[in-house]
């Protein structure tokens, strides 16, 4: 079968850095890596892992991985424990060569196959982030109970009518940035968990800078874990109160 | 300008002109005096149709389960021939 390839691919001079922050993700950080090659095969990219040291082997596998596809494509940048999320993408920035940055969750719930969609995005646009929306046409959600959904829709109206964010996903995390763009975002941010992701859309769309949203499914394959109890909701709020304060 | 700031400003302007509208007498006064009252449960009620109309409309997609499934195999037999373990979950 003859594949033609794009031309926003074949003309495209920029380096994708996918910083991917890992913790006991043995099994699916070698199933994104592979759908990752697979997708955009002909693009500029590396992918840094930063595991906050898996007891459950997933370093040796990001080696075993290195093997296969090289190791100036698959960087392991570990940390010794889990020391957060934004912390993860602040080292992986360090080591980021490229000019441009995608962050992306590791369990699969963020499909490889949408990275073609994000670059294309990018270069028709010349925006600086490029955030993939699951709430809009073409975009969606699976394995959300009918609560869960609820709370989502619940948080997502409360956060539109206090903070008018510009952006129809809040709390999403599979995200292009300009890597200028990011670093500038990300030493502003003090936040936590999905509010940290709140606290970068907002002080982005407060800088002015230009966000473009491209649909993206969800698959959530971690049943049962999509924790939402009461604690989530007050600091979920707590993070609203914050952000309508600060930004 | 904080994003609270703006969200006062529109506040104070809001009730600038209730005021306004309570000492001119151009409604009548007890109409005037519930229209905040108004304005809170018209916001509510926005608020819960949004949220029950984006309820009703939020987009799924099981077909993506099954199209997931079906990388992963592929995924699997790729690593395996070539040396990567993905024997254990």
């Amino acid at each position: 079968m003859l594949r033609q390839t794009p031309v926003f691919i074949l003309q495209n001079k920029n380096r994708y850095s996918i910083i991917v922050p890992t913790y006991n993700e043995r099994l699916n950080i070698a199933l994104l890596v592979f759908l990752v090659f697979k997708h955009i095969p002909d693009v500029d990219f590396e992918i840094i892992i930063v595991d906050d040291g898996s007891p459950d082997g997933t370093q040796d596998i990001v080696k075993q991985l290195q093997q296969v596809y090289g190791d100036d494509r698959i960087l392991l940048r570990a940390r010794p424990k889990k020391l957060g999320l934004g912390t993860a993408y602040i080292h992986g920035l360090k080591h980021a060569s490229g000019n441009f940055v995608v962050i992306m969750d590791a369990d699969l719930s963020h499909h490889p196959k949408y990275l073609p969609h994000f670059i294309k995005k990018q270069v028709e646009t010349g925006a600086d982030i490029v955030t993939g929306t699951r709430y809009v046409t073409g975009g969606g959600v699976h394995g959300w109970t009918l609560m869960r959904k609820l709370t989502s829709r619940g948080a997502n109206v409360l956060a539109h009518t206090l903070l008018w964010p510009g952006v129809s996903d809040l709390t999403g995390s599979f995200r292009l940035y300009k890597k200028s763009a990011l670093e500038d975002i990300i030493s502003s941010c003090v936040s936590k968990g999905y509010v940290f992701q709140m606290e970068m859309i907002v002080r982005a769309s407060r800088k002015g800078y230009h966000i473009e949203e491209v649909p993206i499914t969800f698959v959530d394959r971690v049943y049962g874990s999509s924790k939402l109890g009461g604690s989530e909701i007050v600091e979920y709020l707590k993070g609203l109160v914050y952000l309508l304060f600060t930004t | 300008m904080k994003h609270i700031a703006k969200i006062m400003a529109f506040f104070m302007a809001v009730t600038a002109v209730w005021i306004s509208l309570l000492q001119t007498a151009m409604i009548s006064q007890s109409h005037t005096w519930l229209l905040p009252l108004y304005f809170i449960v018209s916001l509510g009620c926005y608020g819960l149709l949004m949220v029950g109309v984006g309820l009703m409309q939020f987009p799924t997609c099981p077909q993506e389960a099954v199209l997931l499934q079906q990388d992963v195999i592929e995924a699997k037999q790729f690593l395996k021939h070539n040396g990567v373990d993905v024997g254990t979950d």
